[in-house]
């Protein structure tokens, strides 16, 4: 035991003199969920636009003071020649203009039916999009509510009417999925990397000469990261509860035995990758392409594992990250227990007992 | 007089390749041995087995009185080793490594402490304590390697190309201090490509396509080869190797 102490200190040593790994490895977590959190947004906020209203009725201002009232957009000021608009969308002033013609609601009672122009800058098709989609979606709740009070012969059924549905928002996704990524990264990467080091130093062999035992390496080699992992965990969940605003539904204790299982399983990973590989540079490739990638691609992360090709949804399913991503969604999100995210668990357990029993075989061959 | 290794018809076979044909000798308690032979020749598998790394695959062989089959364990609180890496953690300092290294091998920290403070003043690298191993020159960096190997006086040291790519004047303080710990009692077990090493050596080895084709001190080789130096007697024997590297 006093051996095992004197080796973790000493891994402790390397992991804290190395300054500019260190910093990655803490502020990667940070840099990530910041970006993910505030610049790559799907959502549209606050868009400055442009309301002509030519009526000035009754069902035109009720329709303003919808748009109005949404968070979406800012109603800048009303410009009313056509010629003032170009201007506006030219120097990008105004994201949008919104057109009412003249005699907007005696249309609509009389004819059943009138005419809103909406004039969007597609300089930025996704914007631009995004904008329209939010506006007929709140004309449409318009329409909707003005048919049932009148009770006309017809109705138009919405067709977006999840736009607005909290579930689509941005954040939720993206926190589980840094999270496996800062992880896999950390862990996998690092313990392979450390360990690698030790055989091209020609340190393993004195290691190995020595009473210390192979096994024992390798676990005071996995301590380090386990600690630096549950920092970054607990860095992660700080920042997405108090500046993303997105709390944590479920239980926090579940959620972070599960990080403790996945962290494990990427150690386990970082140890077969070392016993496989002789170089650092060999560890650090096989790390980024075999185990980041697939983690990006197949976490369903990015890419919703649904869409894919049936051969690319069964080998989604050997990727460790998925089952934490979806686990942790459960947990984070939808506050869902232990009972019904067993199977997962399971599966990981699973994943990494098979991985740590062919790293100690492969291990013990090594030395044979 | 006390034998620390002995080994009889020993032999490591991988497949059908006979690394090590049935090699036997002894080596005496504090008596410095050359273990020599060409690149290929078995030196590092022989090696491997004595100290526990590798089983053998036929034959006898006691380390320190263990032996290699059942008491690797043993074996390996007994040995010491060092390799031409020189093996050291660049990026901790000189104390931390001595540290490390007595620590792996249970030492208490009193007697960690005191066998560093003894190390360090015996090198005279007191004022180098606290300083990163990366920032000392190859020589100190090669003789803080040796004393770590030893730190925990194990009864043979294993040294396996100690003194590759270091200049002469270096090898030969190197050669004092390995004197010094074979004075003390530890038995050295060296493989070295250097003939003139192979002078220091009270007896030696010559190992040839797994074998050993001859072992007496360097005189009686050079006796029994009518040569002149050591490396004459290496080529002698060497040239006649079947197996290429």
């Amino acid at each position: 035991m006093k051996q095992f102490l004197s080796f973790v200190r000493k891994e402790f040593l390397h992991v804290l003199r190395d300054r500019k790994t260190l910093f990655i490895l803490f502020g990667m977590p940070v840099v990530q969920i910041l970006i993910f959190g505030f610049a790559l947004t799907n959502e549209v906020k606050n868009s400055t636009i442009v309301v002509v209203d030519n009526a000035k009725d009754l069902s035109s201002q009720a329709i303003i003071t919808r748009i109005e009232a949404s968070r979406y957009f800012q109603i800048e000021k009303n410009l009313v020649g056509s010629k003032e608009l170009e201007a506006a969308f030219r120097t990008g002033e105004i994201k949008m203009a919104i057109v009412f013609p003249a005699g907007f609601a005696e249309s609509l009672q009389h004819q059943n039916t009138a005419q809103i122009q909406v004039i969007a800058d597609a300089s930025d098709p996704n914007t631009a999009t995004t904008l329209t989609n939010y506006v007929s979606s709140i004309i449409r709740d318009y329409q909707t509510e003005m048919n049932v009070t009148n009770q006309l012969p017809y109705r138009i059924q919405p067709e977006l009417r999840m736009l607005y549905n909290p579930q689509l928002k941005g954040a939720p996704n993206f926190v589980p999925g840094v999270m496996s990524l800062v992880l896999m990264l950390v862990c996998v990467m690092m313990t392979a990397i450390s360990i690698v080091k030790e055989k091209e130093n020609g340190t393993m062999e004195i290691l190995l000469v020595s009473p210390f035992k192979p096994i024992m390496v390798v676990l005071a080699k996995a301590l380090p990261y386990l600690l630096l992992s549950i920092i970054n965990v607990i860095t992660i969940l700080l920042l997405s509860v108090f500046v993303l605003d997105l709390p944590i539904v479920g239980s926090i204790l579940l959620l972070f035995g599960e990080s403790i299982l996945f962290i494990i399983t990427c150690l386990t990973l970082g140890i077969f990758i070392s016993v496989k590989t002789d170089s650092q540079q060999t560890a650090m490739l096989i790390s980024l392409v075999g185990m980041l990638l697939p983690t990006l691609l197949f976490s369903g992360f990015l890419f919703p594992i649904e869409n894919m090709p049936l051969p690319l949804q069964v080998f989604s399913n050997i990727v460790p990250a998925k089952w934490y991503y979806l686990m942790v969604k459960s947990i984070m999100i939808k506050g869902l227990g232990f009972s019904y995210i067993w199977k997962e668990t399971l599966i990981l357990v699973g994943i990494t007992l098979f991985l740590l029993l062919i790293s100690l075989k492969s291990f013990k061959i090594r030395l044979a | 007089m006390e034998q620390v290794i002995v080994c009889n018809g020993l032999t490591k076979r991988f497949g059908d390749f006979t690394a090590v044909d049935s090699i036997t000798f002894e080596v005496n308690k504090g008596e410095i041995f050359g273990f020599l032979g060409a690149n290929g020749a078995g030196k590092t598998t022989a090696m491997r087995m004595l100290c526990g790394l590798s089983t053998p695959s036929s034959g006898k062989a006691t380390i320190a009185g263990f032996d290699v089959y059942k008491q690797t364990e043993q074996i390996k609180k007994n040995i010491g080793y060092m390799s031409q890496k020189f093996s050291l953690y660049d990026d901790l300092t000189v104390q931390e490594n001595i540290t490390f290294f007595a620590g792996i091998y249970g030492i208490s920290d009193a007697e960690i402490k005191k066998n560093g403070d003894d190390l360090l003043l015996r090198l005279g690298m007191q004022d180098q304590a606290k300083k990163m191993v990366s920032s000392l020159p190859l020589g100190w960096k090669q003789k803080l390697a040796f004393s770590t190997a030893v730190i925990h006086k194990p009864k043979i040291v294993f040294l396996d190309e100690p003194t590759g790519g270091v200049d002469p004047v270096t090898r030969r303080q190197f050669w004092e201090l390995i004197y010094e710990a074979a004075d003390n009692g530890i038995t050295i077990f060296v493989t070295t490509h250097y003939m003139d090493e192979a002078e220091y050596c009270k007896r030696v080895s010559i190992m040839v396509d797994g074998k050993v084709a001859a072992l007496d001190t360097p005189s009686n080789l050079k006796e029994q080869f009518g040569a002149n130096t050591m490396d004459e007697v290496f080529y002698h024997l060497a040239r006649e190797a079947k197996r290429g590297e």
